[in-house]
């Protein structure tokens, strides 16, 4: 079941601004696992919404650059779990970025044209801004095992560098 | 038992003398590497005619872009190249990810 205060606390922790939280709750590498893949599925699928209903050309270009990257990330990332023998353990944290995914995609559904590729853009800003501090601030720190900790790494200059196009197609926009 | 061959003086000379008047002649194919994101050398000086190779050891694509200039497009765990026309000094960034920045200068 999924409570008020769990999504409050996993958001604390996503944010990285509950530091007493963080030392009681450090994710273990099994659950670092399953949200570094939750999060790369959650940008796939919205960036296949945005294939489906946009029309215009830097964003489903934009898009079609999520798709790829991520999928590749994450056929690394089950490569690796599989390596270490590691089953991906679902958590709050994951859970409440599933939640808050789900909730977008009903808002994009809603929208068309100009509207829908400025709300899809606008929340690849800030979906990867949110996520990179994660991995800034617990993930990459609380990852124990050191393969897992360099696919993270990787993971975030490749987050980082969406969060940098997604800023440059919002200017584009406007 | 280690000897030493002696190699006549001459040999030697012969050999450099070669290589100095071949350099300037044969067009060189400089590598950068990708790795995890990062252009290695991020920095590098060629001539025009040169030929530049990115090897890309990542699993993702990237490009090797000049803003307003040339675009190399680099697949996945594969190489492309460029071959180097005019004498210019520019930075290029990778436009899937513009966090991996470059830069080249190309003498004439
Ligand atoms: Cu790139």
């Amino acid at each position: 079941m999924f409570t008020r205060s769990t999504v409050a606390v996993a958001t604390l922790l996503l944010m990285g601004a509950a530091p007493l939280a963080q030392a009681a709750d450090k994710p273990t590498d099994p659950q670092i696992a399953h949200i570094a893949y939750t999060a790369g599925v959650i940008d796939v699928e919205a960036a296949k919404l945005a294939i489906e209903k946009s029309r215009n050309k830097e964003v489903v270009d934009f898009a079609n650059d999520m798709v790829r990257d991520h999928e590749a990330v994450n056929v690394q990332a089950l490569d690796l779990v599989k390596k270490l023998k590691v089953t991906p353990e679902d958590n709050a944290t994951s859970q409440a970025l599933s939640k808050a995914a789900a909730d977008e995609r009903v808002k994009l559904a809603k929208l068309d044209g100009a509207a829908f590729d400025k709300a899809y853009v606008d929340n690849e800003v800030a979906y990867h801004k949110q996520v990179n501090g994660a991995l800034e601030t617990v993930l990459i720190p609380s990852a124990e095992n050191a393969e897992l900790k360099s696919l993270l790494e990787t993971g975030l200059k490749i987050f980082q560098g969406h969060q940098q196009h997604a800023e440059h197609v919002a200017g584009m926009l406007k | 038992m280690r000897t030493a061959l002696p190699v006549p003086k001459r040999c030697l000379w012969i050999a450099l003398a070669l290589t100095i008047v071949a350099a300037p002649v044969q067009a060189e194919t400089i590598e950068v590497t990708i790795d995890k994101l990062v252009f290695s050398p991020a920095s590098i000086e060629a001539k025009v005619g040169d030929t530049i190779e990115w090897v890309n050891k990542d699993a993702f694509a990237h490009t090797a872009t000049v803003k307003g200039g040339w675009e190399v497009m680099i697949p996945p765990k594969a190489s492309a190249s460029l071959t180097l026309k005019t004498a210019e000094a520019v930075d290029y960034f990778c436009r899937f990810h513009p966090n991996m920045k470059g830069r080249l200068v190309v003498w004439p």
